[in-house]
């Protein structure tokens, strides 16, 4: 990228800048002996051109909008439009969580994003026995298309985009979304939004499971190949790092699997005879943003141009849409701490600002009080407007990827890329991601990582403000609680019976035979679901079917 | 010599967040205490039972996503039905404040908060177990 007889002036001049700084520390010492980014990557005292002499600026960075997308996705990045600001929310019941997106769509939120609760997640209906006192507590309960219709009703789905967190049961909650679209008369053709369907990391993360997971590969891979042809703009699967990072992940090693996990479905959707432009096209990602602000730029850049060259070059993909990593991103939660609470909204900003600067598509802010509880309302605003200051008072929107040719984020973009190529070469070596996760490694590298993170904050050697240094001891910024209504169980399992009780059982009995017949073959079940649905069959109804063909996941304990 | 502690760590209710579980079971297991991790999703009869199983001295009980007023009062009437009020329960998680003396007088001997050390969790099994960790 620079004159070579340039750069050997540099570097000589580079020596002699050093030598003089090595007798200034004599006197001044540095605050610490090393300095390295949370993925362990040693950071130099200052970095010149010399660090990035190996990169040409046309293959390695290039334009805005234009392979390999170190820059961003798009030609004018945020000058076109801004990100999509998507608060995830969802509590209690359908009739609340309602009223809550009503709230939000009212205070400039541009998107919807569904918390489900757990039963729904892992398809249990709200009375069975291990929905126990987990009802509408992480998220909305839903139980049948009823409740769905109550979660959407007044919100024009041709109007909004959605996005769904839900994963094993994701086929039975996307059938269920365009289900009550055709209620409201509206084409799913113009249905914008995205599940997350990203099974995966659920076995190596976030534990909401079903099935083992062949047949969860199988339910995923479905869902693509139904959306392609009948939902064009859905956005059917978020492959998601923001989870393993939850679970103590490093930034390259979340880079790492996340990307290893689209390679995984895109090999399974291939062999199914998708086409990967229109795959590609569909295919979206989902990362946290931490705080050490250039590392997490770094990983979003290197994410685009690795995803980039392994769909051109791994999958051939011809069509340029299928090269473009899209992501959603959100602040991360494992850094918010319950102690001094507000200090979580200055950690959450800088965290915003990093994904900003990476170019994400879209972004969650984590409210303050959610290492103590669900959110507040009021939480929720500070979380939106953090956002909303970003976006229009502080002027990193005006240009795309204002940090390009930082010799320092250049450097650790290019190390990024280094690091995760290491972790997916040894994914490959064990035979794709799906081995992976059966002996347990990623598993594994993510709890060591975790352990080592935990060990070197309680000894100090990494400072987390209200914690280990500046405390407060007993003296404590009192947040209010948010609670879920206690009674939303009850409501839910007395609207469940009396659901059975009106609707035609004897077509469900059917619908669901027709479900466990599918399964057994290799046809799509995309079709039999909806149909079910569309009869009233609950989510914990089919979840069974399944489980009674597919068998249930044990995990692998591995400490 | 008396036997090592031994420890169940369990996760009652339904949610995946087993970093805090798996960490603490880590963190104990390097300060000599025996350990056995229940994984994911166990009903509180499943953690009785595994308990008696077991013969753990210790339940350490992780659980976010907010079901502790319902989970843990039916995982303590269990141990007392099956005469195994001798175990000590501790939890942690996501757990307001305002629940944990309520927490407290159902008989959990403590209640760790996000943030806490392992430090503490062990030194908290030392001063109840002396000569056993």
């Amino acid at each position: 990228m620079f004159d070579i007889s340039k750069l050997d002036d540099l570097k000589k001049k580079k020596e002699n800048w050093d030598m003089k700084t090595r007798s200034f520390m004599e006197k001044h010492p540095e605050r610490m002996k090393d300095f390295k980014t949370p993925s362990g990557t040693p950071v130099k005292r200052v970095y010149t051109p010399v660090d990035i002499e190996d990169l040409e600026y046309d293959k390695s960075i290039g334009f805005p909008g234009e392979y390999p997308y170190t820059r961003g996705i798009y030609p004018t990045m945020y000058r076109g439009r801004l990100w999509t600001m998507r608060q995830y929310a969802g509590f209690g019941s359908a009739e609340e969580t309602n009223r809550r997106y009503k709230y939000l769509l009212e205070q400039g939120q541009t998107g919807l994003s569904v918390a489900f609760d757990l039963p729904t997640q892992i398809g249990y209906d709200s009375d069975a026995p291990l929905s126990v006192g987990e009802v509408g507590k992480v998220g909305v309960a839903i139980d049948s298309l009823r409740d769905m219709e109550v979660l959407f009703g007044d919100i024009p789905l041709d109007k909004v985009s959605t996005s769904m967190t839900i994963n094993s049961t994701a086929m039975i909650l996307l059938a269920m979304y365009i289900a009550v679209a055709e209620k409201q008369g509206i084409d799913r053709k113009v249905l914008r939004g995205t599940i997350q369907n990203d099974i995966l990391k659920e076995y190596i993360a976030r534990g909401t499971y079903i099935y083992p997971p062949k047949a969860s590969m199988r339910l995923t891979t479905d869902i693509l190949e139904y959306t392609a042809t009948n939902l064009p703009m859905w956005k059917p699967i978020s492959i998601s790092g923001y989870h393993m990072r939850e679970a103590g992940a490093t930034a390259a090693q979340e880079l790492a699997f996340t990307i290893a996990d689209g390679i995984e479905y895109v090999k399974h959707a291939v062999s199914r005879k998708l086409d990967v432009n229109i795959l590609g096209k569909q295919i979206s990602f989902f990362f946290a943003a931490h705080n050490d602000v250039f590392e997490e730029i770094a990983k979003f850049r290197a994410a685009r141009r690795l995803w980039a060259k392994i769909m051109k070059n791994e999958f051939n993909a011809s069509n340029p849409d299928a090269w473009k990593l899209r992501f959603h991103t959100q602040t991360g939660g494992s850094t918010l701490t319950a102690q001094q609470p507000n200090n979580n909204i200055i950690r959450v900003a800088y965290q915003a600002l990093a994904a900003v600067l990476g170019g994400t598509q879209s972004l969650h802010t984590n409210s303050r009080d959610e290492a103590l509880s669900l959110p507040t309302e009021e939480s929720v605003m500070i979380a939106l407007r953090t956002q909303q200051i970003l976006a229009y008072e502080t002027g990193v929107a005006n240009t795309a990827d204002p940090l390009a040719g930082s010799y320092y984020v250049e450097s650790l973009t290019d190390e990024m890329e280094k690091q995760a190529k290491k972790y997916i070469d040894k994914v490959k070596e064990m035979g794709g991601m799906l081995n992976a996760i059966e002996e347990g490694y990623v598993q594994r590298e993510i709890h060591e990582s975790a352990y080592k993170y935990q060990k070197e904050w309680e000894s100090g050697k990494r400072v987390i403000v209200g914690v280990n240094k500046y405390t407060m001891g007993e003296e404590k910024q009192k947040l209010g609680i948010m609670r879920v209504d206690p009674d939303v169980e009850r409501k839910q399992i007395e609207k469940l019976k009396k659901l059975k009780k009106e609707r035609d059982n004897g077509s469900i009995k059917k619908d669901l035979d027709e479900i466990k017949r599918a399964a057994e073959t290799d046809e799509n079940l995309m079709p039999f679901v909806l149909k079910a649905v569309h009869d009233y069959a609950t989510v914990g109804e089919i979840s069974n079917a399944l489980r009674e063909v597919f068998g249930e996941y044990r995990e692998v304990i591995e400490l | 010599m008396k036997r090592k502690l031994r420890v169940l760590i369990a996760k009652p209710g339904l949610d995946g967040h087993d970093r805090g579980a798996k960490v603490v079971a880590h963190a104990l297991k390097d300060a000599g205490i025996e350990v056995i991790y229940t994984g994911l999703r166990q009903t509180p009869l499943q953690i009785v039972n595994t308990a008696i199983q077991e013969d753990v001295d210790v339940i350490g009980l992780s659980i976010l996503s907010g079901a502790h007023m319902r989970l843990f009062p039916e995982i303590m009437k269990l141990l007392k039905e099956k005469k195994t009020a001798g175990i000590l329960v501790f939890a942690g998680g996501v757990i307001p404040e305002d629940d944990i003396p309520k927490l407290n007088e159902i008989g959990i001997q403590h209640v760790f908060t996000p943030g806490t050390p392992t430090d503490e969790v062990v030194s908290f099994l030392k001063n109840k177990f002396p000569d056993r960790v």
